[in-house]
């Protein structure tokens, strides 16, 4: 079945390494406007990983090769700092973080009304400070919270949350021992909305019964990570308004 | 916080956040029509009124429309016209032939430079966001004095006040002149302690423009300098 037979991952009283049930999700927390030089900017803390975003924009598109006549273009920079990781890693772009960027573009694409700002850029920054299995996802919710801060109009805030299977098992939101050693991750951008998917990505293998497990998971995680955005970004405004609202 | 949801229960809605059913309402700015029902698409207060339901952006960036009062800097100088940033996505175009001076073709320089500050209005935005600016108009003028300053675009209001009330007090006590443009950048012009009192104001509306308490802040701070 994959993965690595001889790392144990489940424990006998059938919880997690770290004590989680099954269907538990990391500790969650969300700051929103928390850089004073960007337009839009969040802090999401994921379980240990850590994730500031900032949005700059919509400004005019440069190269002019990029401008898109009839909408805008989001330029997502996704990166982990050198001391992410317990390895150092060698700053600046490589093969995974271009991958990721891009995917999160097009993932935000989806949600972002692109088509107001013809021949635009929107910049966004995803900084990845420290780094637990998951930060893609980690990566594309502080997006949606800062493009929100940045008063970017946008059909539904996007979640990204993922699920996976270790021994055999169905468990939501992978730490860093159940990425490396399990059987499958299936991370996904959710629309809590509507429920839409705008970003799906498998590694490994889950039969049908074991995907739709791991999409109820997900769906599940996404409403209540979208309960905490929301609070970030009423939060923000209300206690500035000095609880008026 | 406008002041078309003074009075009213503030509702403060993120995107996607359903505001209501959209039959017999219209779809204002900030929202969407999403099968029956309405949705916000920016942070922001919901604001019903005639028959319209829109959302009040707390924070948004400024999308130039034609008629509207602009402070631009000038980025580049070509030989008979000039791109300013005007704070918005994109630069604004002044062709020498809205310019208020006659200059020979490759002078433009000679009148305005790149750093330079004007006033101006938006003559035309096209839907590609074109921006193009005239300078032709009664007070459009290159600014050669005083300080420029930026503030949010959704405090603008709450610094002129109703009917431009509060503006025409700043300017009786600090003795100044203060062009307040539809770009979110402010100008003033006048002697050093009026510019010192202009700036704690402006550091004010910056930091304190979201609060309920603004406006009794800014009046403490205008009833000191008239006592002062």
């Amino acid at each position: 079945m994959g993965g690595y037979g001889d790392v144990q991952l489940l424990r006998d009283d059938g919880l997690r390494l770290d004590g989680r049930k099954v269907d538990e999700m990391r500790e969650v927390k969300v700051e929103a406007g928390v850089l004073p030089a960007a337009d839009g900017s969040a802090w999401v803390k994921h379980g240990l990983n850590v994730a500031v975003c900032a949005v700059y924009g919509p400004m005019e598109a440069h190269p002019r090769k990029i401008q898109r006549q009839d909408r805008a273009v989001i330029d997502v920079r996704y990166n982990m700092a050198p001391f992410s990781t317990s390895d150092r890693i060698r700053p600046g772009f490589n093969r995974r973080s271009r991958e990721i960027s891009k995917v999160t573009a097009e993932a935000l694409e989806s949600v972002v009304l692109v088509e107001r700002y013809p021949r635009s850029k929107i910049r966004v920054e995803i900084e990845i400070l420290a780094a637990e299995a998951g930060t893609r996802c980690v990566g594309i919710t502080a997006a949606a919270v800062a493009l929100a801060d940045a008063g970017i109009p946008m059909r539904d805030l996007i979640v990204g949350v993922a699920s996976g299977k270790i021994e055999d098992t169905v468990v939501l939101d992978l730490d860093k021992a159940e990425d490396n050693y399990g059987q499958a991750d299936l991370p996904m951008g959710i629309l809590p909305t509507t429920g839409e998917i705008a970003f799906l990505q498998m590694d490994g293998d889950l039969s049908v019964e074991e995907y739709n497990t791991c999409m109820e998971y997900n769906m599940k995680a996404a409403k209540e990570i979208h309960e905490l955005m929301v609070d970030a970004l009423k939060r923000r405004y209300v206690e500035k308004n000095g609880g008026e609202a | 916080m406008s002041g078309a949801t003074k009075g009213a229960e503030l509702r403060l809605v993120t995107p996607g956040e359903a505001i209501g059913a959209s039959s017999g309402v219209r779809a204002g700015t900030g929202t969407l029509i999403v099968g029956d029902n309405i949705i916000a698409t920016k942070v922001g207060w919901v604001n019903n009124k005639n028959g319209v339901t829109s959302v009040d952006p707390i924070h948004s960036a400024y999308m130039p429309r034609s008629g509207d009062l602009v402070i631009g800097v000038i980025e580049s100088v070509r030989n008979n016209l000039w791109f300013a940033d005007v704070n918005g996505p994109f630069n604004g175009l002044l062709p020498m032939s809205l310019a208020p001076w006659k200059v020979e073709f490759g002078a433009a320089r000679q009148q305005m430079d790149i750093g330079d500050i004007m006033l101006a209005r938006v003559q035309e935005v096209d839907e590609a966001h074109n921006i193009v600016l005239t300078m032709k108009g009664v007070g459009l003028r290159r600014l050669k004095e005083g300080i420029m300053s930026e503030i949010s675009m959704n405090h603008i209001s709450r610094l002129r006040g109703d009917g431009d009330s509060t503006l025409r007090q700043l300017k009786e006590v600090s003795d100044c002149r203060i062009i307040v443009a539809e770009n979110g950048r402010v100008w003033v012009d006048g002697d050093s302690d009026g510019i010192s009192f202009m700036r704690t104001v402006l550091e004010l509306v910056r930091n304190d423009g979201h609060m309920a308490t603004f406006n009794a802040s800014l009046e403490a701070l205008i009833e000191e300098r008239r006592n002062a």
